[in-house]
């Protein structure tokens, strides 16, 4: 268990920047999640953390020790792979072995080590297969299994639920994040499904285009979502953002869709800033002045998901309780609250 | 995603078999059986008699000091020769498997080699290992070393072994790379964090998954210096000096085509098909159930 602090990671691979110059830090036994759209620089983050790959600038320090010059070996870390990455000639209980063989532990004690581990995760029984006798998900556990036997300073995870199914995804996520509070060792996690990262992490870094865009609690996050690409990518249906501008005196912004509607507090800038005003989908209420064209109706069971289309030709998402309401193809909404106003320029949060 | 199709008569099949059967036949069965029936015939020199006489002439070869000679020598060439190749192609495709500058050229370059024809090769190696003008040759006897292949039989077998394991290099090379870069990276990082330096990666991961290649290989190479390699042996040594290098397949030649005693010849030429049947036999059988992982 150690701290883990990344400051200032750049990373080029010749003239393309992916990096621009990550700050994190992450607190004895706690749990980041790293999560952004496939591209955005997240898996080299990890990997440089690894030691995989080296940083063009910027250093790594785990348990307040500089490692970044330090192969992957000296770093006392573990990771699990996207694809499990098992030695395929080995079995389990070789392959959970491997680490601590070259480590020279005394043989004994490998072997409490991983029947330890091995029960823990619920493989025992399986020690004497090859990987290929295994199921996705049995891989997945021999694969934790490899990591928390070495009992490292620091777990990786490099979106190691992505290739299981739906049903199984949901119950090794419960229970990774059981097992890392059990263990308390300090994880960093990446992933590209929100859920994943909104019910793992203790606190989300959501990242865009090489940048962190925002690092706060899954909660943080999903209220008060810094700028329109987290507001956009958090949450589920995805919030609304409808093109506004700022009324005179900040009270108020007049939407494009047409309509004015209140401020919870006054924003600066001049009347006619543009803004972009979020709401999202279960926070519409049906009713009001705004009519929206429906064009597609999702019912879900216990509540139902309408999409449309405004006046402007915005689209709109609302997510109502129960059976979709009556409507002859026009439902009126109205905004209240909560709303979350952006700079339209910027996308900053105002 | 296999598809098999099932035939309803049996005419169709056979002529879509009968091309490579007839390739077969006229290119295997045939001059098999001829050797195979030769074998159990007393042939004149000039093959104006022929008597039958059963299994005499194997029961001769096999008493033969000379044959046993052979054998002897093909033993040792053999697995020179494969142990040579193999262990050169594997380094070689390890450095090749870097991510190096240059490293397509490198690549490509390395395959050249067995596109060279063996009579080719032997005399590059003659040029370069002839004790007057040969390039090393003359470098070792400056040297002090007495080098000359044509009368120290040892120096022949070294020879021989180098320029047929040179040619059999860039077969395995490219089996090698292959191999290596099937292996998946994720599973090399693995290692890596889990602590294993280069080395010991390559001992403990690479070496074993490569395994099926080199068992392959191995049997490949062991054919290739039973019966591919007269063209060397041919160029640089002629079997010689006094039958140092005279492998099983040039004693056949030696005795068929040069001492035209054809009954012993086709009997030599017999065992060595029933030996490479049989390692080619042990190969399958190995490779579907011990070295698999």
């Amino acid at each position: 268990m150690a701290t883990l602090t990344l400051s200032g990671i750049r990373k080029s691979f010749g003239a393309t920047t992916v990096l621009h110059g990550i700050d994190l830090d992450i607190a004895e036994g706690e749990m980041v999640v790293i999560v952004g759209a496939s591209g955005c620089g997240k898996s080299t983050l990890l990997r440089i953390t690894a030691g995989l790959e080296t940083p063009t600038a910027g250093t790594v320090r785990i348990g307040g020790r500089d490692v970044t010059p330090l192969e992957p070996a000296d770093r006392d870390i573990a990771l699990v792979f996207q694809n499990y990455a098992l030695y395929p000639h080995m079995t389990v209980f070789d392959n959970m072995a491997y680490g601590l063989k070259i480590r020279r532990m005394p043989r004994e004690e490998i072997r409490r080590r991983v029947e330890e581990a091995a029960t823990l995760l619920g493989i025992a029984p399986l020690l004497h297969r090859r990987p290929r006798e295994l199921s996705g998900g049995q891989r997945q556990r021999v694969a934790m299994g490899r990591a928390i036997v070495r009992e490292p300073k620091l777990f990786l995870f490099d979106e190691p639920l992505s290739n299981l199914d739906a049903k199984l995804r949901v119950q090794m996520r419960a229970e990774i994040r059981r097992l890392q509070r059990r263990l308390g060792v300090t994880s960093l996690f990446v992933t590209h499904d929100q859920v994943e990262a909104m019910t793992l992490g203790d606190r989300l870094v959501v990242m865009n285009q090489g940048r962190a865009a925002q690092v706060a609690t899954p909660m943080e996050i999903f209220a008060n979502p810094a700028d329109t690409y987290v507001a956009g990518f958090i949450g589920s249906p995805t919030m609304n953002l409808l093109r506004a501008t700022l009324a005179e005196g900040g009270g108020a912004a007049t939407l494009a869709a047409g309509g004015s509607i209140p401020l919870d507090r006054p924003r600066p800038g001049p009347a006619g800033r543009a803004l972009v005003v979020g709401i999202r989908p279960e926070h519409v209420t049906l009713g009001g002045s705004l009519p929206m064209a429906v064009e597609l109706v999702e019912p879900l069971g216990s509540e139902t998901v309408l999409h449309g289309t405004l006046p402007g030709g915005e689209a709109m998402t609302v997510r109502v309780q129960g059976p979709a309401p009556a409507h002859g193809g026009t439902l009126p909404v109205s905004l209240v609250e909560p709303l979350h106003i952006f700079d339209a320029e910027t996308g900053r949060r105002l | 995603m296999r598809k098999n199709v099932i035939f309803r008569g049996k005419l169709l099949p056979l002529l879509l078999l009968s091309p490579q059967l007839a390739i077969t036949i006229v290119f295997f069965f045939w001059p098999a059986g001829q050797a195979i029936w030769s074998s159990l015939l007393r042939e004149d020199a000039f093959g104006l008699s022929r008597q039958f006489v059963g299994l005499e002439n194997f029961a001769e070869v096999l008493a033969d000091p000379t044959w046993r000679g052979a054998a002897g020598n093909t033993a040792i060439f053999a697995f020179s020769v494969a142990i040579l190749a193999i262990s050169a192609a594997l380094l070689l495709a390890v450095q090749a498997d870097k991510s190096i500058r240059g490293s397509g050229a490198y690549k490509t370059l390395l395959i050249w080699p067995y596109a060279v024809a063996p009579a080719i090769a032997a005399v590059l190696w003659l040029f370069l290992f002839h004790p007057q003008i040969g390039l090393i040759g003359r470098a070792l006897n400056a040297a002090q070393i007495a080098w000359d292949y044509r009368l120290n039989g040892g120096q022949a077998m070294l020879l021989v072994i180098i320029a047929s394991a040179w040619k059999q290099v860039s077969y395995n090379f490219i089996f090698f790379l292959a191999g290596l870069q099937s292996i998946p990276r994720s599973v090399l990082e693995a290692a890596a964090i889990d602590g294993a330096r280069p080395m010991r990666r390559f001992w403990t991961v690479v070496f074993p998954l490569l395994s099926p290649t080199t068992f392959f290989l191995l049997t490949v190479n062991l054919v290739y210096a039973f019966f591919d390699t007269f063209g060397v042996i041919h160029a640089l040594t002629q079997g010689g000096p006094a039958k140092a290098t005279e492998t099983l397949i040039y004693k056949v030649y030696v005795d068929g085509v040069e001492n035209l005693n054809l009954g012993a010849s086709a009997a030599q030429s017999v065992i060595l098909m029933a030996i490479v049947i049989a390692m080619t036999a042990v190969q399958f059988r190995f490779i579907e159930r011990k070295v698999h992982y």
